[in-house]
């Protein structure tokens, strides 16, 4: 009871699911609006023209089909992380640490892909499970700390986010695992990837079936992998889980108010630490993939990739669901693959980008700034 | 070789301070805003921010100090973002931070490619912060060059401001008035507002505040221990700062201990791969944020946050 106290007093857990229950799609979608109204305005003030900017974006999205595929990957990893969040996010916690999962997740996906030798269907299940595995456990912790200590959840992830990072650098400068020099870890075995047709790419067949094929050759010049359907997958899972099981009804409870829940004979603790393995598990899938149907190895980071810090703005203008999530990803993947064009086109700064997806949380988190820019439009 | 094993601590805690004094700065800012009850995790943003406009500033003008300054304002600028949204409309506050987080490494970023030619570093400053001994005295006046002495105290004036800024939070918080009203708005913001303390204006200072110090925090890396913006500079350093805050159980006394601690890391870090000792410096650079578990695990009963933290405080509801 007393720490249940003390957490509120840290964070303030009720703010955060009044948050959660006043955002609505309306919101949303005005919230959406006003960042590409303020990417426009930044863009006004550097001195491009934003039409033609907006312009470039969408040309870098939908003119040709192999950038629609692009979008698509672009997209995956986003989602499921976005996933992970929105599922830590709808039983009660904040996880920040979709980055550190992440990242634990890719390091092992990358060593099981590349020390085992098996199969080609069992590689990659195996490789899945143990990055999910370890990502769950990483996650796992952060529940734990919290559980048991009081440890606030958001100031552990962080901690562990960057343990991760440097966990995987590390990881890449052992011999038998990264390539010496070149900050690079060997590519994984063809049997753990998830790549589509990408042996049969590089035959004859395949070099001159993308080049006679207009559209279902342009697309296959892009990494295409089997990653999307793995994010739909997760995504009506994490609905299934979450509205349909007593399990999801058990950690939501906890989510909604820990007091009452315990009262009606929920183990409190043992639900957040479960929610942030499920939470763990899910943003690792997320790395696993990327590293088995793209990269195919992980490199020495100098700095966060930010999937998992995307994953938190795709969550949040997801509105913390499933449907959401992968509706919100494929914006976000869209505006990260289709802002880096906006460079080429008119030689304006992609970090446009960045600028307009904060602008979009910061009023997603504003809804009384919404609410009242309505009220005045009735007034009027 | 007891004299050179002398100039190599001199070495350690030199690189220690020179380490920790962008993280002192930052964590004050931390210790300001969250004492006033706002959670602020986009002190890494703003101290990217920061460490741009400070780099921009000093390269432009060829003055450190005007890099400083702009880095004050830019930091305190993002910061007026999040007390808008904190203080006037009621946002969550750690979503704000996100939200800072993405503006401000996008808007240091966006602006570096449209003044250095679409490069997302600064180009080297002409003059770094001054190291004060050698310009009161003249260099080597003051102590013999590289001896102890002289690898501990000549160092940069960012490091000498930090420490007199601890102190100096510390007197403002503890000592006199204004402090006593930040603190009372953080334990109990509906009783202050029955006082008539202004919640909003208290809270819309620090916050500022907490900006305009991480903006320092930020030119403390960029101007002083480096002396260039790079888009990989700050990768973290705000999240450690924040780290360090807690640590230090939200005084600024406490922060100071911490950021030493995370800054001595760094310094052990960085002696050891000057000898070529072969300690791989990934595993030494998890030190502090492992700590900061262990530490958080061993004592948070007895760390007390503000009583007020993250509490969204709305004057018509209490009034």
């Amino acid at each position: 009871m007393k720490k249940d106290a003390r957490l509120k007093k840290r964070f303030n857990i009720r703010g955060i699911k009044d948050f959660l229950l006043s955002g609505s799609l309306g919101v949303t979608l005005i919230s959406v609006f006003l960042g590409f109204m303020v990417g426009a305005i930044v863009l006004l003030i550097a001195g491009f023209n934003p039409v033609e900017g907006y312009f470039a974006i969408l040309k870098g999205i939908f003119s040709k089909p192999k950038y629609m595929s692009y979008v698509v990957i672009y997209s995956t990893p986003l989602i499921i992380t976005g996933l992970s969040v929105a599922f830590a996010m709808r039983t009660g916690l904040f996880n920040i640490g979709a980055e550190g999962q992440y990242i634990v997740g890719a390091m092992v996906a990358a060593m099981a892909g590349y020390y085992f030798h098996l199969p080609m269907v069992l590689h990659i299940i195996v490789c899945i499970f143990l990055a999910a595995l370890a990502a769950a456990a990483w996650g796992g912790l952060a529940g734990f700390i919290k559980a048991k200590f009081g440890v606030h959840e958001v100031i552990s992830t962080i901690m562990l986010n960057w343990t991760a990072l440097y966990l995987s650098n590390w990881a890449v400068t052992l011999k038998s695992f990264g390539k010496q020099g070149t900050g690079k870890s060997f590519a994984i075995q063809e049997t753990a990837r998830i790549d589509l047709f990408g042996q049969w790419k590089i035959t004859e067949a395949g070099i001159d079936f993308i080049r006679s094929h207009k559209v279902l050759g342009d697309i296959l010049k892009s990494p295409v992998n089997l990653g999307i359907l793995a994010a739909f997958l997760l995504a009506f899972l994490m609905w299934y889980t979450l509205n349909k099981t007593t399990l999801g009804y058990q950690l939501r409870a906890v989510g909604y108010n820990p007091n009452a829940a315990e009262y009606g004979g929920i183990n409190v603790n043992r639900s957040i630490v479960t929610s942030m393995c499920i939470a763990g598990g899910l943003a690792g899938t997320a790395g696993a993939l990327q590293i088995m149907g793209v990269s195919h190895r992980i490199a020495k980071l100098a700095t966060m990739e930010g999937y998992g810090f995307d994953g938190i703005a795709v969550s949040l203008i997801g509105n913390n669901t499933g449907i959401g999530s992968v509706l919100a990803g494929f914006l976000f993947g869209s505006l990260k693959y289709g802002g880096s064009k906006i460079q080429d086109a008119i030689d304006a700064p992609t970090e446009v980008i960045n600028i307009m997806v904060g602008t979009i949380i910061l009023f997603v988190a504003m809804p009384k700034l919404i609410k009242l820019i309505f009220s005045f439009k009735k007034g009027k | 070789m007891m004299e050179a094993l002398i100039k190599d601590i001199g070495f350690i805690i030199g690189t220690t301070l020179m380490y920790s004094t962008p993280l002192i700065f930052t964590s004050l800012g931390g210790v300001i805003t969250e004492r006033s009850g706002v959670v602020n995790i986009g002190l890494e943003g703003m101290m990217c921010f920061g460490a741009f406009a400070g780099a921009a500033g000093a390269y432009f003008s060829q003055d450190p100090w005007i890099g400083f300054a702009c880095a004050a304002i830019a930091g305190g600028l993002l910061a007026l973002l999040h007390a808008i949204a904190c203080v006037s409309f009621a946002a969550e506050q750690i979503v704000s931070g996100i939200a800072i987080n993405f503006m401000g490494t996008g808007a240091a970023l966006f602006i570096s490619r449209m003044l250095f030619d679409g490069a997302t570093q600064t180009l080297t400053i002409p003059n770094k912060m001054p190291l004060p001994l050698n310009f009161l005295f003249g260099e080597g006046k003051m102590f013999a060059s590289s001896g102890f002495m002289d690898l501990v105290f000549n160092r940069f004036a960012t490091v000498y401001i930090a420490f007199l800024m601890v102190f100096l939070i510390w007197f403002i918080l503890y000592k006199t008035k204004i402090g006593m009203r930040v603190r009372a708005v953080g334990e109990n913001p509906e009783a202050a507002n029955t006082l008539g303390i202004s919640v909003v204006k208290i809270r819309y200072g620090a916050v500022i505040m907490s900006g305009v110090f991480a903006g320092l925090g930020g030119a403390a890396m960029s101007i002083a221990v480096v002396s260039r913006f790079s888009n990989t500079l700050i990768s973290g350093h705000g999240f450690i700062a924040l780290a360090a805050m807690i640590f230090g159980k939200w005084k600024p006394q406490g922060a100071l201990v911490a950021c030493l601690l995370f800054g001595g890391a760094k310094g052990v870090e960085i002696f050891l791969g000057a000898k070529g000792v072969p300690v791989p410096g990934d595993i030494l650079a998890i030190l502090p944020y492992v700590l900061t578990i262990v530490v958080l695990v061993g004592v948070v009963g007895k760390t007390t946050p503000p009583g007020a933290i993250g509490k969204i405080f709305d004057k018509g509801e209490s009034a």
